[in-house]
């Protein structure tokens, strides 16, 4: 049905063209579920973009053919081509919060998109539109129809996105990280309509994803592209299974598998940090190692609430307070990794900054080791424990100072905390760390802005190694990496980790990445700990019903398709 | 050279804008001889025995009547033109940049720190603003010129006008640094290189300065363009309604207001050559200020 042979997008740019994508070949069937993988840069938005005829300007398609059903897709007016965007192709974008006017009602917008595609009356475009909904599962149809997209969940607003998309009886769904912006329970369910759409309208679906575990739960067959082209095509057993192109067997080896632990990712040329063999003579490491004055250190939580201001509703009434964090007990036994899972606004930022002095309290107990740490704006700034705990940021673009060098940022722990008074010492200590974290040394003289997204996240490591920390804060360090740079850092992260005897609090959204790393996790939800045990036992044996829930909605790779590393 | 002009992001869009490079080039023409204006000049406006009052009111080269030693024609006192704005502009240049030194020094610094505490003080500083916002900068400038009548000994008013005037241009311009470097402010506040910072538990002033100034830099400079022709401009405006500098010594404004006495009575030289230097040198600024913000932020292009 929709055909693409030899297709080249280009963007021409003041020193020649960028070609975006060539070479791309792909047919879909109706109803057929076609899952297009890739890591950022890949070009995977760029083949969508192109089918449907919204390349961002100045971008052309430079060669190949587009054809849906008999119709040649390159050879379209505009007019032409804007009446088959909407009625014979539709799009699902990522984020449900964007792609819906908030000044109409979703009554208003269904209607408007059935009545511009086909002539029909106001009343039976209402009647389509309740019937569509109910079709996608909104109970109440008929009184919800009514409401704006804010009165929405988000996953509520992506079925809506999908109604607006299927209205239409299109031939051809292009989705664009359509679940990348929803909780894995809303996720499940939102993949579970795709499918169902697929089966009982005979919709084809472009589904362009870089998390290989929906492609694995969902589609039909798979093609997976890196730099502009397609490395490898066909059945998504037989892809993701018995990868035969060398690149994706190495993403598939980079995938955490959720139902088991791995020693190490496999990843091409990594080295194991030279100290988890044995002693080396790498200066950082030394001054690390020689650096551990203190023992091992944990810390205790007890009783934490956090209550922030929540919206006014009177101006005579104090607030009602938003409760983030609700007597939360934890203990992170000390040399040990500490996961934290949870979804989005559960509370685990908040802990993260409560810990670190960013948030302050309302009430409880926080232990570092025997010694309590005191509250937020009660910690005066030359207090041990800012040296002694350090973090590592979700975002490597925001957390290096754009505008300082990569060697003033390593430097300045060690300025600061009075480690080094000699410049010149300090600058050869940053050089022997960066070394230490798999980097070329002659990056101290380099801005950030010149570093990959991994590169930047092995510099934040290596920063707050510098301040010689005993507890070490991890708040979603791999989230904003692709899967195989993900791999590198959490193998990194796990060198040294053994070889310097960190405590690690480990947050993420991701139960498979947690499973690889911590010895212990603790599950939160909505600022309460449903559970906390020993990773293996959690996973394998999970006693709260969330926990549960959770591990069954995250999509999962067939244990057949798995590499055996 | 193709390379380093890829390098250079802002060097490109440059050599690419044709208004830009004309703007750039009339400024620093402007610039160069208002710094060099004593060696430049012909006649010392300032100094009465360098010009004699039988060369009033001569035109310019082109017209009849005209002496070809003075270019542009000479004022009823006998004051080259050429002379008179050269040093006119130089007055003008200095107290526009000195005033915008002191807006940006007072607005930066209260806008960072109302950005960095938030809250309270935050409220304070804005509140200020709000009010300075609220006073016409000519009502700032007479309340400033009136307080500094009253207390100052009348001996030394006359040595004082300049730093009066410029302290008038520079407190109604601190809005507008306060308030861009504020909202800069927030949105660096929330990246995590600053909570970093934050946590290790260094000095605010060292978080301030060293970490989040030179991320707000970009729109600082753009305003501090765009306020350069703005205090110019103030300054002639006072000026020329008599509160700035007085006729001995002529600011661009000055010599707009004397031009206007000879606006209907056929020496139109007197007022517009003056008038469309002003015009040009507070363009060819702005234009470079228009230019600053495009390279500062892509998403305009």
């Amino acid at each position: 049905m929709l055909t693409i042979k030899d297709l080249a997008v280009k963007f021409p740019s003041r020193f020649g063209d960028f070609t975006a994508i060539a070479d791309v070949d792909m047919t879909i069937a109706p109803g057929e579920i076609h899952g297009l993988v890739g890591e950022s840069g890949a070009g995977k938005s760029t083949v969508g973009a192109a089918v449907i005829g919204l390349l961002q300007s100045p971008g052309f398609i430079a060669n190949g053919e587009l054809s849906l059903g008999d119709t040649d897709l390159r050879d379209l007016t505009e007019a032409e081509a804007h009446a088959i965007r909407g009625d014979r192709i539709s799009m699902i974008f990522q984020d449900p919060q964007t792609s819906l006017n908030p000044l109409m009602t979703i009554e208003d917008q269904l209607i408007e998109t059935i009545q511009a595609h086909s002539d029909v009356s106001h009343a039976a475009a209402h009647k389509r539109a309740v019937d569509l909904l109910e079709e996608i599962g909104i109970k109440d149809a008929a009184q919800r129809i009514k409401a704006y997209p804010h009165q929405f969940s988000g996953g509520m607003r992506q079925r809506v996105v999908i109604a607006l998309a299927i209205c239409t009886d299109p031939e051809l769904i292009i989705a664009d990280e359509p679940t990348t912006a929803l909780d894995v329970a809303v996720q499940s369910q939102v993949l579970d309509l795709i499918r169902r759409l697929a089966k009982d309208r005979k919709i084809a679906f472009m589904l362009i994803t870089h998390d290989i575990g929906v492609i694995a739960q969902i589609a039909d067959r798979v093609t997976v592209m890196r730099k502009g082209r397609v490395m490898e095509t066909g059945e998504t057993a037989q892809v993701l299974g018995a990868p035969t192109h060398p690149y994706t067997q190495a993403l598939m080896d980079s995938v955490p598998p959720l139902d088991r632990r791995i020693d190490r990712f496999r990843v091409p040329d990594d080295e194991p940090i030279a100290g988890a063999k044995g002693p080396t003579d790498n200066a950082a490491e030394k001054w690390l190692l020689e650096g551990q004055r203190h023992d091992l250190t944990g810390l205790t939580l007890q009783n934490l609430t956090v209550r922030f201001a929540g919206p006014r509703t009177s101006l005579f009434r104090k607030p009602d307070p938003y409760v983030a964090l609700d007597n939360v007990n934890l203990e992170v036994k000390p040399g040990s990794i500490m996961g934290l899972v949870g979804e989005s606004g559960s509370g685990k930022s908040t802990l993260a900054k409560a810990i670190t002095g960013l948030v302050t309290p309302t009430g409880g107990q926080m232990m570092l080791g025997d010694a309590e740490l005191p509250y937020g704006k009660a910690r005066d700034r030359h207090h041990p424990s800012r040296q002694l705990i350090q973090m590592v940021f979700q975002d490597p673009y925001s957390s290096l100072n754009s505008r300082h060098r990569i060697g003033d940022i390593l430097s300045e722990p060690l300025w600061f905390y009075g480690f080094v008074k000699d410049a010149d010492e300090r600058a050869k200590l940053a050089a022997a760390m960066l070394t230490l974290v798999g980097m070329q040394p002659d990056a101290l003289e380099k801005y950030p802005h010149q570093f990959s997204g991994g590169q930047r996240q092995r510099i934040a490591v290596a920063r707050a190694l510098l301040a010689r920390p005993r507890f070490l804060i991890c708040d979603e360090p791999t989230s904003a990496l692709d899967v195989s740079i993900q791999a590198e850092i959490l193998n990194l992260l796990k060198d040294l980790q053994s070889v310097f005897g960190l405590t690690i609090l480990f947050i993420s959204h991701n139960l498979a990445v947690v499973r690889q790393m911590a010895d212990e996790t603790a599950v939160l939800r909505n600022g309460t700990i449903q559970e906390v045990g020993e990773t293996e036992q959690l996973y394998a044996a999970p006693t709260a019903a969330y926990t549960k829930s959770l591990l069954d909605l995250t999509p999962v790779m067939p244990k057949a398709w798995q590499s055996t590393s | 050279m193709v390379d380093f002009l890829k390098k250079y992001e802002g060097l490109w869009l440059f050599v690419h804008s044709p208004a830009a490079i004309v703007a750039a080039i009339v400024a620093v023409l402007i610039i160069l001889g208002a710094v060099f204006a004593p060696w430049l000049a012909l006649v010392n406006p300032y100094d009465l025995s360098s010009f004699s009052l039988f060369d009033g009111l001569l035109p310019p080269a082109w017209q009849d009547g005209a002496n070809p030693k003075y270019l542009l024609g000479t004022d009823d006192q006998g004051r080259d033109m050429i002379s008179s704005i050269l040093y006119g502009a130089r007055l003008s240049l200095v107290i526009g940049l000195s005033a915008l030194t002191i807006a940006a020094v007072i607005g930066v610094g209260l806008g960072l720190a109302a950005g960095f505490y938030g809250g309270r003080f935050d409220a304070i500083v804005m509140r200020i603003a709000d009010v300075q916002l609220a006073l016409p900068a000519i009502l700032t400038a007479l309340l400033i010129d009136g307080i500094a009548r009253g207390i100052l000994p009348t001996a030394i008013q006359q040595d004082l006008r300049v730093a009066v005037l410029t302290l008038a241009i520079a407190l109604s311009l601190w809005v507008n640094f306060a308030r861009t470097a504020r909202a800069s402010t927030f949105v660096q506040m929330n990246k995590e290189y600053v909570q970093a910072a934050i946590m290790m538990g260094q000095r605010p002033i060292r978080i301030m300065f060293v970490h989040i100034l030179p991320n707000i830099l970009g729109p600082l400079l753009v305003i501090m363009t765009v306020d350069l022709a703005s205090a110019i401009l103030l300054e002639a405006t006072l000026s020329f309604l008599g509160i700035g500098l007085p006729a001995d010594s002529p600011s661009l404004g000055t010599l707009i207001r004397i031009g206007m006495q000879f606006l209907l009575s056929g020496e139109w030289w007197i007022l517009w050559i003056p008038t469309l230097f002003l015009v040009a040198l507070v363009v060819s600024i702005n234009i470079l200020g228009d230019f600053l913000r495009d390279v500062f932020n892509p998403r305009l292009r």
